[in-house]
């Protein structure tokens, strides 16, 4: 389970200064990572929508920024990302799925459904990675995606990377 | 109960008020102006690359502003806006005083309403302290301005004083003739990174 390891390189090497989130537990390790970098700044928003708001924000100070969420988060965001396709801002969000794959609280069921339809009808390119080989990879050409191609972009980490919760043990 | 109509005799007229705190505003000033009237308001006070007014992305003046903030920390930042706009981002005072860029102040220019939609008495009409809210936050510099003598008073911390501090500013409840900036989004990011960061900021 080090494939965050591989985000977190992809991160390093474009060059991201500011990490905004809201936890996720597949996003927990990848999130510490970044508050020990003392070349990143890692940001704990009260809503994912704040985020959206702030990559453009820095982006207009010339420095490259990254959103960490999971796929609920996105139903907060989808008016904010109208700014980044007016304004052609580029973005880069890293999202943990829930409600795909053995998923045990049907709550995560619905926003798990629309997260890909919902980013796709806001024009933002949505890939999916399974493959923990592949996040190497694939964080590599979002990222490109982002600051190169400027454009809006998200990958997907499906849930298959992620243990298997079940609220029956401590989660990992 | 609360007197709906109190502000429209607030003495402090919002034009009035962008003009003297852009007069103020040195050549490091970067500004965001959110949606609606402050946008109207600091275009009128005089449009540069270094403002970027915002038409739309209601809600996200604040948290823009922590992002150019946190990437300028040799800048100040200041991000204007209105009542209902920061009520759509309150969550983001603490987002804010948690980071404490000390480069960052937050006008919020207060009428009581949503001006730009017909006028409605938004929740500071009623009940809500913007500024309280924001110290609850955590934001440590906070003041609400009711007149021009505590305007005065106010411009220079605007400008000057080490933040991160929002300073709810009373406004009068005014419809004014729209003095509109350029809208196409990604001209006014494209002027906005040129001015600050030369050819650079130009992908
Ligand atoms: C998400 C969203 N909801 C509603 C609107 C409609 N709207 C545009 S401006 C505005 C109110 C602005 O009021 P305020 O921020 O207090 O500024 P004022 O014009 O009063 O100075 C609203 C509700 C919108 N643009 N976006």
């Amino acid at each position: 389970m080090d494939w965050w390891k591989d985000i977190y390189s992809a991160m390093k090497e474009a060059d991201v200064k500011q990490v905004a989130y809201v936890p996720d537990a597949g996003h927990a390790k990848l999130i510490n990572a970044c508050i020990a970098d003392n070349d990143m700044r890692a940001v704990p928003l009260t809503t994912e929508e704040e985020g959206i708001a702030m990559m453009a924000g820095a982006w207009l100070g010339g420095q490259r920024g990254v959103l960490l969420m999971q796929s609920s988060g996105v139903g907060n965001c989808i008016n904010m990302v109208g700014l980044m396709k007016t304004c052609r801002f580029p973005l880069a969000t890293f999202i943990t799925m829930r409600g795909q794959w053995h998923e045990f609280n049907p709550w995560q069921m619905p926003m798990g459904n629309g997260t890909q339809p919902a980013l796709e009808a806001m024009d933002v390119n949505v890939r999916t990675v399974d493959d923990p080989a592949d996040v190497a990879a694939q964080s590599a050409a979002l990222l490109h995606r982002a600051f190169v191609g400027m454009q809006a972009g998200a990958l997907l980490l499906h849930q298959r990377l992620m243990p298997i919760k079940t609220f029956k043990g401590s989660e990992d | 109960m609360s007197d709906l109509s109190r502000a429209d005799a607030f003495p402090l007229r919002r034009r009035e008020v962008a003009q003297q705190i852009l007069d103020s505003g040195g050549d490091d000033l970067l500004m965001i102006t959110g949606l609606g009237s402050t946008n109207w308001d600091f275009t009128a006070a005089g449009d540069s690359p270094s403002i970027f007014p915002l038409w739309g992305a209601m809600g996200g003046a604040l948290p823009m502003a922590l992002g150019l903030a946190l990437a300028q920390p040799d800048k100040r930042i200041l991000v204007a806006t209105g009542d209902a706009e920061i009520l759509m981002a309150l969550g983001s005072f603490a987002t804010v005083a948690v980071q404490a860029p000390t480069n960052l102040s937050i006008a919020v220019f207060d009428n009581e309403r949503y001006g730009e939609t017909g006028m409605q008495a938004t929740a500071t009409a009623h009940t809500a302290d913007l500024a309280a809210i924001a110290a609850a936050s955590g934001i440590m510099i906070t003041n609400t301005i009711r007149d021009q003598v505590e305007l005065d008073a106010a411009v220079p911390l605007i400008i000057e004083e080490k933040g991160p501090s929002v300073h709810v500013i009373k406004v009068r409840a005014e419809p004014l003739p729209f003095v509109l900036p350029p809208k196409d989004g990604a001209y006014l990011k494209d002027r906005f990174r040129a001015a600050l960061l030369g050819d650079e900021g130009i992908v």
